[in-house]
C-alpha cells in the first residue's frame, strides 16, 4: 500500500505523458463532420444572391439530377483559391448550385466577376439557415448531393485539383 | 538597440543559471567549496537580469517599436497606452519571459533573504530552481525568441485580439502566472528537501509564505478571469469548466491542500511525505495547465500558440522536471520519516480530512479535463461538462465544507467531538432550517439547495473560532484564516444563488417597448452607433427600472474592432446590493426588433466578492506569518549575540 502511493503518481504522470506525446504526433482533424450524410436536406427557400441567377429552393436539389452544393461567401478568402476548380469541375459537366452566406449582392456580383461563375444557381443564406441544416460549420464547403436531395458526400474546405477527379467520380456514382 | 540588450541579459540570465545549478550540485558535497557560495549571488543576479529582459520588452512595446517582429505581430501605434502595454504579455513569447521572469526573481529574492533553512538544503533548492528555469530559458531562447528583428520594419503593427482590449484582462494573465509561478519555488524546496532528506517544522515554515504568496495571486487571478468571462464573453455565466480555467483551478486546488498541510508541518511535525508530495503536485499542475494551453492538444477557447512543435518542447521540458521529481519522490520518500501521529478527531484529522477531499477534487477535475485526450486516442469525440463536474465535484465539496466549519474548533493532535458538539448543532440546524427555507421559497435544485444551506452555515461556523476570545488578541494569521474560510462561504452563496435564483429572457423588442425579467422593467429607449478609438459599435440605450423604482440607462454594445476586424459584445450590469441585472444586445431582427438578452441574477456579485475575501485572508495569513517570522528571527539573533558577548 506504502509503496503504491509513493509510485503511483509518477505512473500516472507516465500514463499521461505517453498519452499526451501519441497526441501530439497524431494530425489534428480541426474538422467537423456533418451528420446529415446521407440524409435529405430539410426545405428551405432562398432568394437570388445575384441578378443574373435565379434563386435556390429545395425543390431544385430534387429535379432528379445529381449536383454539387457550394457553400462560399465573397467575403471567404479560400473561396477566391478554389474558384478556378470549380471552373474546372463545372466545365467536366458537373453542375453546381451555391448557396452565398450572409453576403450582399454588390460583393457577389463583384467575386463573380473576378473569379468566375461557374454557378447555375446562387441562394442568399443570410442567416446561415441552409448551412445550419446541411450541417456545416464553415466556408467554403461542398457538398455532393443525389436527384432526390439526399447529401451523400462532404467536402470540408476548399476544393483543390487534387479534388476535382474524386468529386466527379462521387457525382458519377450517383448517376450523372 | 533596446531589443538586443533584452536578448543579451536573457542570455545572461541563462548562463547564470547553469553556474546555479552547477554550484548548487556541487554544494551537495562541500557546502562551502568556492562555487556553492557563488550560488546566491548567481541566483540574485539572475533574477536581475531576467527582470531587466522583460523591462526592456515593455519598453519596446511602450514605444511601438515596430522592427520588431513581436511588436509588430501584436501591437498597433493606436492602440491605449495601457493595451500596449498589456500586449508585452498578452501573446506566447511575451509571456513565457514573463514566466521566467517571475521565476527567475522569485529565486533571487529565496536567495537573498532565506536563511533559516541548512546551507545544503538552500543550495539544493536554488539548483533545482535554475534547473526547472534553464529548461524555460531554452525554450525561450531557441524557439520562442521575444527580440527577435523583423528584417524589414513593418508599417504597422498586427492589433491586439480586441477581446484582450480589456483593463480585467490585461492583467488577469500576469495575475496567474504569479500565482503559477510562485508554486516553482514550493517545487524547488520540496527537491531540495528530498535531496537533503531534511524536512522539518523549519523547512515548513520557510515554504509557507510562498506557498500563501502564490495562492493569493491564484486566488485573484482566477477571481478576476471568472469576472472577466461572466461581462466580457457575454454568455451570463462565470464558470465554463473550460480545459484552461480548469488548468487554473488545478494547481489552485493542489496550492489549497499544500497550504493547509504546510500548517500541520509548521506547527506540529506531520505530514512530512505529503507535504513534500503536494509540493511537487502544486507546480506539476501549473506547468501541466501551461501545457495543455500551449499545445493546442486540447480545444478550447483559450487556446492560443496553439503549436504542436511548442507542445512537443513543452512535454519534454514536463517529462524532465515532473518525471524527474517524482521519481526522485519514488526514491527518497520512503526514507524520510513520517512525523508525529496524531488522532482522527483532532484538527491535524480534520487537515487531513480537507486534504484528501481537496485531492479527489483535484483528481475529478484532472479526470474531467484530460477524459478526451484519453477518448480520442480511440477516435471517439467527447466534451466533458457541467454535468459532469458539478455533481461529482460537489460530492466531495459539500462534505469538505461540512468539516470546514467545524474543523478549526479542534484541538492539535487529540480532541472529542463532545467539546465541540454545540457549534456541530447549531451548523446543522443552520443548515436544516437554510433548506427549508429555500425549498419554500420554490427552488428544487438539489446542488443549489445544499450550496446555500452550507453556505450559511459555513459562514457562521467561520467565525466560532474567534468566540470567547479577546479579539485584539487574535493572532493575525487566525484572523486571515476566518476571513478566508468567511470568503469560501460568500462565494458559496453567491453561486448557489446565482444557480437557483437566475431568470433569463430573450426578447426581441422595437424602439419605446419594454420587457420583463425578474424584478427589472427593461425598456428599449434607442439604437444609435458610436465610435471608439479602434471600433464602432451599435449601442442600445435601455431604461432599467428595479420593481417599479427610477429608471438607470444602460448601454450594452455590439462593437466591431478593424485591426484585426472582430466583433464582441459589451455587456452591462446594473448592480444592486441583492444581484446583478445582466443586458446583452444582439442583432437587429430584420422587422426593426432588436434582440435583447437579459438575465436577472440574484446575488450573483457575492461569488467575486467571496473570491476577494478569501484573498484578502491570504494575504492577512501572510502578514502574520512574515511578522512571526520576523520576530523570531530578531529574538534567534539577540540570543546569538548575547551568546557571543558571554563568550567574549
Amino acid at each position: 500500500m506504502n509503496k503504491l502511493w509513493i509510485w503511483g503518481p509518477l505512473g500516472l504522470f507516465l500514463m499521461f505523458s505517453g498519452l499526451a506525446a501519441y497526441q501530439l504526433t497524431q494530425p489534428k482533424d480541426e474538422f467537423v463532420q456533418s451528420t446529415m450524410i446521407g440524409k435529405p436536406i430539410p426545405d428551405f427557400d432562398l432568394r437570388p444572391a445575384h441578378q443574373d441567377r435565379p434563386g435556390l429552393a429545395i425543390a431544385d436539389l430534387k429535379d432528379g439530377k445529381p449536383k454539387l452544393l457550394n457553400i462560399w461567401a465573397s467575403w471567404c478568402v479560400p473561396c477566391i483559391a478554389e474558384a478556378p476548380h470549380l471552373e474546372a469541375l463545372n466545365r467536366a459537366g458537373a453542375e453546381i448550385v451555391g448557396v452565398a452566406i450572409r453576403d450582399r449582392p454588390a460583393d457577389v456580383a463583384r467575386f463573380l466577376a473576378q473569379h468566375g461563375n461557374p454557378y447555375t444557381r446562387i441562394g442568399a443564406d443570410d442567416l446561415s439557415e441552409v448551412q445550419l441544416s446541411v450541417g456545416s460549420s464553415g466556408v467554403p464547403e461542398t457538398f455532393v448531393v443525389d436527384g432526390n436531395g439526399i447529401i451523400l458526400h462532404q467536402h470540408i474546405g476548399d476544393v483543390r485539383a487534387e479534388h476535382v477527379p474524386m468529386l466527379l467520380q462521387k457525382l458519377a456514382e450517383a448517376g450523372a | 538597440m533596446a531589443a538586443e540588450l533584452g536578448l543579451a541579459a536573457l542570455w545572461l540570465a541563462a548562463a547564470l543559471s547553469v553556474l546555479q545549478l552547477i554550484g548548487g550540485a556541487l554544494a551537495q558535497r562541500d557546502t562551502n567549496s568556492d562555487l556553492a557560495k557563488l550560488v546566491r549571488p548567481a541566483a540574485v543576479m539572475q533574477g536581475l537580469l531576467a527582470g531587466f529582459a522583460f523591462l526592456v520588452l515593455l519598453y519596446l512595446f511602450a514605444v511601438t517599436d515596430l522592427s520588431v517582429k513581436l511588436v509588430a505581430a501584436n501591437s498597433h501605434s493606436d492602440k491605449p497606452m495601457i493595451f500596449k502595454l498589456a500586449g508585452a504579455w498578452g501573446n506566447h513569447e511575451g509571456s513565457m519571459l514573463l514566466w521566467i521572469t517571475v521565476m527567475a526573481l522569485a529565486g533571487g529574492l529565496i536567495g537573498f533573504v532565506e536563511r533559516r533553512l541548512p546551507e545544503q538544503t538552500m543550495q539544493a533548492t536554488l539548483a533545482a530552481q535554475a534547473f526547472v528555469g534553464l529548461g524555460f530559458y531554452a525554450f525561450l531562447l531557441l524557439s520562442s525568441n521575444p527580440f527577435e528583428r523583423l528584417p524589414e520594419p513593418a508599417m504597422e503593427g498586427m492589433g491586439l485580439n480586441p477581446l484582450l482590449q480589456d483593463i480585467g484582462l490585461a492583467f488577469h494573465p500576469p495575475t496567474l502566472y504569479f500565482g503559477y509561478v510562485g508554486l516553482s519555488v514550493a517545487f524547488s524546496f520540496a527537491v531540495g528537501a528530498l535531496l537533503t532528506r531534511q524536512v522539518n517544522p523549519d523547512f515548513a515554515r520557510a515554504m509557507r509564505p510562498w506557498v500563501l504568496g502564490a495562492w493569493i495571486f491564484l486566488t485573484l487571478g482566477i477571481t478576476a478571469g471568472s469576472y472577466w468571462a461572466y461581462y466580457e464573453l457575454g454568455w451570463g455565466g462565470w464558470w465554463f469548466w473550460d480545459p484552461v480555467e480548469n488548468a487554473s483551478l488545478m494547481p489552485w486546488l493542489a496550492a489549497t491542500a499544500l497550504l493547509h498541510s504546510v500548517s500541520v508541518l509548521a506547527a506540529r511535525d506531520a505530514l512530512r511525505t505529503w507535504t513534500i508530495m503536494l509540493g511537487v503536485v502544486a507546480f506539476s499542475m501549473s506547468m501541466l495547465g501551461t501545457f495543455l494551453v500551449r499545445s493546442g492538444i486540447l480545444t478550447s477557447v483559450h487556446a492560443f500558440a496553439a503549436d504542436p512543435e511548442r507542445g512537443t518542447f513543452i512535454l519534454g521540458l514536463l517529462i524532465l522536471y515532473i518525471g524527474g521529481a517524482l521519481l526522485l519522490f519514488g526514491l527518497r520518500a520512503s526514507s524520510i520519516s513520517e512525523g508525529d501521529r496524531f488522532s482522527v478527531t483532532s484538527r491535524e484529522g480534520a487537515l487531513v480530512f480537507n486534504n484528501v477531499m481537496l485531492s479527489a477534487i483535484l483528481g475529478i477535475v484532472l479526470l474531467g479535463t484530460l477524459y478526451p485526450l484519453l477518448t480520442e486516442a480511440f477516435d471517439v469525440r467527447v466534451s466533458v461538462g457541467p454535468p459532469y463536474f458539478n455533481p461529482v465535484g460537489a460530492v466531495f465539496t459539500i462534505p469538505m465544507l461540512m468539516v470546514m466549519a467545524v474543523g478549526p474548533l479542534l484541538r492539535w493532535r487529540q480532541d472529542s467531538f463532545t467539546r465541540v458538539k454545540w457549534p456541530i448543532i447549531i451548523s446543522a440546524v443552520v443548515m436544516v432550517a437554510v433548506l427549508a427555507l429555500v425549498v419554500i421559497l420554490g427552488s428544487y435544485s438539489i446542488l443549489a439547495d445544499l450550496g446555500l444551506a452550507v453556505a450559511v452555515a459555513l459562514g457562521i461556523g467561520s467565525f466560532m473560532p474567534l468566540r470567547g476570545r479577546n479579539l485584539l488578541r487574535v493572532p493575525i494569521a487566525t484572523w486571515g484564516m476566518v476571513v478566508a474560510h468567511f470568503g469560501i462561504a460568500v462565494a458559496l452563496f453567491g453561486m448557489a444563488s446565482e444557480s437557483a435564483f437566475s431568470e433569463e429572457k430573450l426578447a426581441a423588442i422595437s424602439v419605446g417597448e419594454s420587457t420583463q425579467v425578474g424584478p427589472w422593467q427593461v425598456t428599449l429607449d434607442a439604437v444609435e452607433p458610436v465610435a471608439g478609438p479602434n471600433w464602432t459599435a451599435i449601442q442600445a440605450n435601455l431604461g432599467a427600472s428595479y420593481d417599479g423604482g427610477t429608471s438607470i440607462e444602460l448601454t450594452p454594445q455590439s462593437r466591431n474592432f478593424w485591426a484585426p476586424p472582430q466583433e464582441t459584445t459589451e455587456s452591462v450590469l446594473a448592480t444592486r446590493w441583492n444581484g446583478q441585472l445582466y443586458a446583452v444586445v444582439g442583432n437587429e431582427a430584420g422587422d426593426g426588433r432588436w434582440q435583447l438578452r437579459l438575465w436577472w441574477k440574484p446575488f450573483v456579485t457575492l461569488i467575486w466578492y467571496g473570491g476577494i475575501l478569501v484573498a484578502l485572508g491570504g494575504l492577512l495569513a501572510l502578514i502574520g506569518r512574515v511578522k512571526t517570522d520576523l520576530k523570531r528571527r530578531y529574538v534567534v539573533k539577540r540570543a546569538g549575540d548575547r551568546r557571543a558577548e558571554a563568550a567574549s
